[in-house]
């Protein structure tokens, strides 16, 4: 399995400007000056400087303002195609954005919403009861499991779609299987292509790895794409390229080095990866240009103390704040999920980190402002199973939890609690939402996108409601 | 097996698939032995000698690698950079990623150098041992909660992985759910004990926990226990043709043919020996005439380290493994590392990042240019390639790296200082630029 990297050559498939586009001759002066400095980064303009006045800038070059930084591209004649990609998708209004974030391990879903209203519940789980507080409003069979009252709280505010049982048919308990079904949206072993790369490969651009943007430092399969780039970075703010001994004028050319080393053709499919990544680092570089020279993030609200999924998400509301050119973004949640034994002491911490992180997060889009364009959808591979092990933990099970949270969610449930009277022959709770409809539901009602393009079988799938 | 040439720079690619790529000089020595004679070498490469100063820590210090942070990856990577028996050490990588156990599930550096220490004297030996000892390990009775699973009180996570990621594969019919859940009970009976202050420890079987009553695994019924289940996983029709593909795999970026499969699982069938295996798949054409590979993390920096005689003198190579995607004793999942996307944006800017700190601290001053230094772009050029013992670079990436180095001393202009630090500057740039090049990504 390869990821393919080496479709075509993204900056050739860039298409040409309609004649009438290009820039005129009196905007040749500033152009000319901008110019001498293409290839080298994108040229920075001190914070406040006015638009240049009947030079047309305005439709094409401002990109991004971010923490008191301003920055230009001027996107026609010679200048790098990719600069015109960010200048294009910074002059089109900002567009909605897709937040994946994933229990990583199989998260114990009647732990997460515990069924303390079914009288089989405290049988099958004589140690791992949860004894939750705060009632689920929409099934009064489930509590919260006290770690997710962030997410109960945002619940309260109707911004949470939840899915009590989200799996598919004839579930596979392997990690690995079961992750790869949902990351590429269908139940098929051998497609190597994600959901949202497939997406990004109809929908997107060849020229901006922001808009599949992985925040856990490798790629996440979901985003895996034919054609188009995408990206993984650690933080916007850390994504610099220097070196002792090398600094200046010199630098300059060493960071357009890394362009050109990315440029290289080669019919080797590794050769071509290696390239094509060295590429995109190139791209991303002077994408994120805005956030090197930051001390760090500002963000308008308190973020809990965390980990490395909290400065993730604190990085994202301050790129979608900047108004970035992002589309699709995936995360792993803080802890893992695949709790074979002590399952209280593992679970509990980890889903206080990530309900809180989550919570300030879109406390975050809301004082920028910008929380009407961000949807998040938490799911994992599967659940586990009802009844507990002897290990004080649980085994692998079939339907799981899942949430989808926002703005324009629409609250309320898809798919009904099944009970745990009704389990499958291996004693795994039975899915009631299939997942694959809930992607096509988000293609179409959030990114207004023809799912039939994305999900195989897309028209078998009744899509629920989940958008307002 | 392969008729054609076998040169420097065959004996370069069998090098890096087999090892860490050579010392300065290595590719040359091998090339005259030929192909036989290479392969030969490496599979039989007698008593291991490290080669070089020993690895010291920040301060100086000699490592403590099964206790202070980030020393167990280091004392790894130095063995990586030293050794005199490379395939022995990149078949320890190799069962670390195939058996792959976190030490972020373990906790205790300590067993994950024993099991180390396992991998490495099993690694050309018998796959049938190796699992046999894998299974009772402490480390992985530890991460796939071997000793929690008790009679009575079943717990499924080794008895699953060991099927679909050890011996048989998901999604090959060779498995059903309810085997893996007799496989479980097979495997009961492992304790351990804990102290507080020693943690886990005292690993033994105690047929008091151990479930000894009837189980049908694949169709066979048997009183079975922890020996058995891994001997019917090795039984398995299906187990040979996972062995040589998922084997084939981390030295062949593509399926072997049927052919050249079928006659590998044959010599595997039965005996279960590695070696000859290994020893097949380093002759075949495939290796030699096929497509290139993109080097694993840290091999590309034990490779870099290697081709210049670096010995390892600071710890920051554990961060710099995460970075670079591929820390030592923390494999991402059971899985282990995901070989098909070692390259993302992030991982490429970690490996500049190991880059970076290899060149650092022997970096020219450019307020003191060393005697004799060129000023002439291409000539800086040679000088920093040749500061990696001359990788061979193709035509492209010659001409990319010239074309930095033109205009980099063009900016210079008429200014004087300028013209005296811009050739020193450059040369410190281009030994970055060399070694993230597409053609030292790869081999």
């Amino acid at each position: 399995m390869s990821r393919r990297l080496d479709g075509g050559d993204p900056v050739a498939e860039v298409p040409a400007l309609p004649a009438q586009e290009r820039i005129s001759c009196d905007e040749c002066t500033r152009a000319s000056l901008l110019r001498a400095t293409a290839g080298r980064g994108l040229p920075e303009i001190e914070p406040g400087m006015p638009v240049p006045a009947g030079t047309g800038l305005t439709r094409r070059s401002f990109v991004a303002r971010s923490l008191g930084l301003a920055l230009a591209v001027y996107g026609v004649g010679k200048l790098q195609l990719f600069e015109e990609g960010i200048a294009n998708a910074a002059t089109q209004a900002p567009g909605r954005i897709l937040v994946t974030v994933f229990l990583q391990g199989g998260a114990d879903s009647i732990s997460l919403l515990a069924p303390t209203g079914d009288p089989l519940y405290r049988k099958l789980r004589p140690s791992l009861y949860v004894a939750g507080q705060t009632p689920f409003a929409a099934d009064n069979r489930l509590t919260w499991n006290p770690a997710l009252s962030p997410l109960a709280q945002l619940d309260a505010e109707g911004k949470v779609v939840t899915f009590p049982a989200i799996g598919y048919d004839h579930p596979d308990q392997s990690h690995f299987t079961s992750r790869h079904f949902w990351e590429v949206g269908a139940t098929d072993t051998r497609l190597l292509t994600g959901w949202l790369g497939r997406y990004l490969d109809a929908a997107g651009t060849a020229d901006n790895p922001l808009q599949g943007l992985s925040l856990t430092g490798s790629l996440q399969p979901s985003l895996a794409t034919a054609k188009v780039p995408v990206a993984a970075i650690d933080g916007p703010d850390q994504y610099d390229f220097w070196s002792p001994g090398v600094w200046g004028e010199v630098e300059q050319r060493m960071l357009d080095g890394l362009g050109a080393l990315g440029r290289i053709r080669s019919r080797d499919a590794a050769f071509a990866t290696a390239a094509d990544v060295t590429l995109q680092a190139d791209r991303l570089r002077r994408q994120l240009l805005p956030f090197a020279s930051s001390n760090g993030i500002t963000s308008p609200v308190a973020y809990p103390k965390g980990d490395s999924f909290t400065t993730s998400l604190q990085g994202l509301a301050a790129m979608i704040g900047a108004n970035l050119p992002l589309t699709c973004v995936a995360l792993e949640a803080s802890g893992q999920y695949d709790t074979h034994a002590s399952q209280v002491s593992e679970l509990t911490p980890a889903l206080t980190t990530t309900a809180s992180s989550l919570l300030a997060f879109q406390r975050d889009l809301e004082a920028r402002r910008v929380d009407d364009r961000v949807l998040t959808l938490v799911w994992s591979e599967f659940g586990r199973r009802a009844q507990e092990n002897g290990s004080g933990g649980t085994d692998h099970g079939a339907a799981g939890t899942a949430f989808l949270f926002g703005k324009h969610a629409a609250g309320g449930l898809v798919g009904e609690f099944p009970g745990l009277a009704k389990l499958d022959p291996q004693g795994n709770l039975v899915a009631t939402s299939d997942f694959r409809a809930v992607y096509c539901a988000l293609l179409e009602q959030w990114l207004g996108f023809d799912a039939a393009r994305v999900i195989p079988n897309a028209s078998k799938f009744q899509r629920p409601t989940l958008i307002r | 097996m392969y008729r054609g040439s076998f040169g420097e720079a065959q004996a370069e690619r069998l090098l890096w698939r087999a090892g860490f790529g050579p010392r300065r000089g290595e590719a040359q020595a091998l090339a005259g032995l030929g192909l036989q004679g290479a392969v030969h070498k490496l599979v039989y490469p007698g008593a291991e000698r490290l080669i070089g100063r020993p690895p010291r820590d920040d301060k100086g210090h000699p490592l403590a690698p099964a206790d202070a942070w980030g020393h167990d990856h280091c004392w790894w990577l130095d063995r990586m950079v030293r050794t005199s028996r490379p395939l022995v050490e990149r078949m320890t990588l190799v069962w670390h990623d195939w058996f792959a156990t976190s030490n972020a599930g373990v906790g205790s550096q300590q067993l994950m150098l024993k099991q180390n220490q396992l991998f490495r004297s099993h690694a050309l030996g018998s796959f049938k041992t190796l699992l046999l000892d894998v299974t009772k390990d402490p480390a992985m009775l530890l991460w796939l909660n071997g000793t929690d699973n008790q009679k009575g009180l079943p717990n499924e996570n080794y008895a699953r992985e060991m099927m679909e990621l050890f011996t048989l594969g998901a999604d090959r019919g060779a498995y059903t759910e309810q085997d893996v859940r007799e496989q479980a009970r097979s495997l009961t009976g492992w304790q351990n004990k804990w102290k507080a202050g020693l943690g886990d420890y005292d690993f033994h079987f105690d047929r008091r926990y151990h479930d000894g009553g009837m189980k049908t695994v694949f169709r066979h019924s048997g009183t079975f226990d922890w020996r058995d289940a891994c001997l019917l996983c090795l039984q398995h029709p299906k187990h040979a043709s996972f062995f040589v593909q998922k084997l084939w795999s981390y030295f062949v970026p593509v399926p072997a043919d049927r052919g050249t499969e079928s006659a590998l699982e044959a010599m595997y069938r039965g005996s279960y020996d590695v070696r000859p295996v290994v020893e097949a798949i380093l002759k075949h054409p495939a290796l030699y005439d096929g497509p290139r590979m993109v080097k694993p993390p840290i091999v590309f920096t034990a490779g870099l380290l290697r081709r210049i005689g670096e010995s390892i003198h600071t710890t920051d190579w554990a961060w710099i493994g995460d970075l670079s995607g591929q820390r030592l004793f923390y494999p991402p999942n059971v899985a282990g590392w995901d070989d098909t996307r070692w390259l993302d944006t992030a991982s490429f800017r970690g490996r500049w990042v190991a880059v970076q700190r290899i060149v650092r601290d022997i970096r020219l001053d450019p307020s003191h240019p060393p005697k004799g230094q060129p000023s002439g772009a291409e000539a800086v050029l040679d000088k920093a390639i040749a500061f990696w013992h001359h990788p061979a670079l193709s035509a492209p990436t010659r001409s990319a790296l010239a074309s930095v180095a033109h205009a980099a001393l063009a900016d210079a202009g008429a200014t004087k200082w300028k013209q005296q630090q811009y050739p020193v500057l450059l040369e410190n740039a281009l030994r970055l630029l060399v070694a993230v090049s597409p053609d030292v990504q790869t081999s």
